[in-house]
């Protein structure tokens, strides 16, 4: 249990991390240059996390998705990619697309 | 062309719930299921999925929490990843709160409101801000912030309840929407130079710092990727 007492205390500094920049903002609105280096920086910092988190689950993920061969997760990212396109930018049809790729090549695996 | 008024201040937070519960709850409801089932692979309890999305509110910061808890990296690490990500929330609650802002409501309730702010409510509010009387802009914003946060933590409850009930096959595809809801996002997302740029930066940092160290990726790849392109784009802007 005390990886769940962990995980607790976790999740609790992580929303006070995220919201220290959130109250930030109030205090800070109209005195700040929003079109200052810093904030151009920040946001590519930002950014580059979050797309090299994403990248890196679908090219080496833990758990069940491990499990997956890596054409499957990319096959069904390009399906994704192009439902998203060929609803004009519907990001539910993507995300569905996606999914159900994955779902079904590893059905055709499995029975093959 | 008159703003958009309420005759009371209950009415306007209708008002603004309603506005919620139509495209934007689908959007952000598909991707919070995913990130339910993907926490309940994770090991979390239900409850924490669910104080999980209030209390950091951001789809990013959440992925990262489980993906760092996942492969054990420490605690401190995971806290400035996670915190580093909102970075982005500095900057829009800064332009969102000069249009909100309104003589009734002062800091007691502008702080609290600021929770609500994420990118689907900040991009709402300042785009429908302007057509509606400045007097009811607060408790309108408050109203689609709470329906999008009440729908995302029903559906991440949801997406925990649901992956852990199907399928193994099922689950899979669950337990991927959240990873392709922001591979979708991200792309769909890379319109301006900077954001293509860090984007790029990022996707082939993300896995090469992950072979080198899993504990250390999330930060050292957004650190090196996100200043490799920042430098990228100022070299560029010089040249052109």
């Amino acid at each position: 249990m005390d990886a769940q007492a962990d995980l607790w205390w976790l999740i609790g500094a992580c929303g006070l991390g995220t919201y220290l920049w959130r109250g930030l903002g109030i205090a800070l609105s109209g005195r700040l240059s929003l079109d200052s280096e810093w904030f151009r920086w920040t946001a590519c910092v930002a950014y580059a996390m979050v797309a090299g988190l994403i990248m890196r689950i679908i090219l080496m993920p833990t758990g069940m998705l491990a499990a997956t061969p890596l054409e499957d997760r990319l096959l069904a990212c390009a399906a994704a990619l192009v439902a998203f396109y060929a609803t004009r930018r519907n990001l539910f049809a993507g995300v569905v697309a996606g999914a159900g790729t994955l779902v079904a090549l590893s059905y055709l695996r499995a029975a093959l | 062309m008159s703003a958009t008024s309420f005759p009371s201040e209950s009415a306007a937070f209708r008002g603004g719930a309603r506005e919620a519960l139509g495209v934007p709850a689908a959007v952000l409801g598909a991707g919070f299921v995913g990130y339910g089932s993907l926490a309940g692979e994770h090991g979390y309890s239900i409850a924490q999925v669910v104080v999980a999305t209030a209390a950091i509110w951001a789809l990013p910061g959440q992925l990262i929490l489980i993906e760092m808890n996942a492969v054990g990296a420490s605690a401190l690490a995971i806290i400035a990843a996670v915190a580093m990500s909102g970075a982005r929330f500095l900057p829009m609650t800064m332009t969102l709160t000069p249009v909100l802002r309104d003589a009734r409501y002062g800091p007691g309730t502008l702080y609290p409101a600021a929770q609500l702010v994420s990118m689907t409510t900040w991009a709402a509010a300042m785009q429908g801000s302007p057509g509606i009387a400045a007097a009811w802009r607060v408790p309108y914003f408050v109203g689609f912030g709470a329906a999008c946060l009440a729908t995302s933590a029903i559906c991440a409850a949801a997406g925990f309840l649901l992956a852990g009930a199907l399928p193994p096959l099922v689950r899979l595809g669950f337990v991927f929407l959240a990873p392709v809801y922001f591979f979708v996002i991200l792309i769909g997302d890379a319109r301006t130079r900077l954001a293509a740029v860090a984007l790029g930066c990022g996707a082939i940092a993300g896995p090469l710092f992950h072979l080198v160290s899993p504990q250390w990726s999330v930060l050292g790849a957004g650190f090196a990727g996100g200043t490799l392109a920042y430098f990228l784009q100022r070299m560029h802007g010089r040249a052109s």
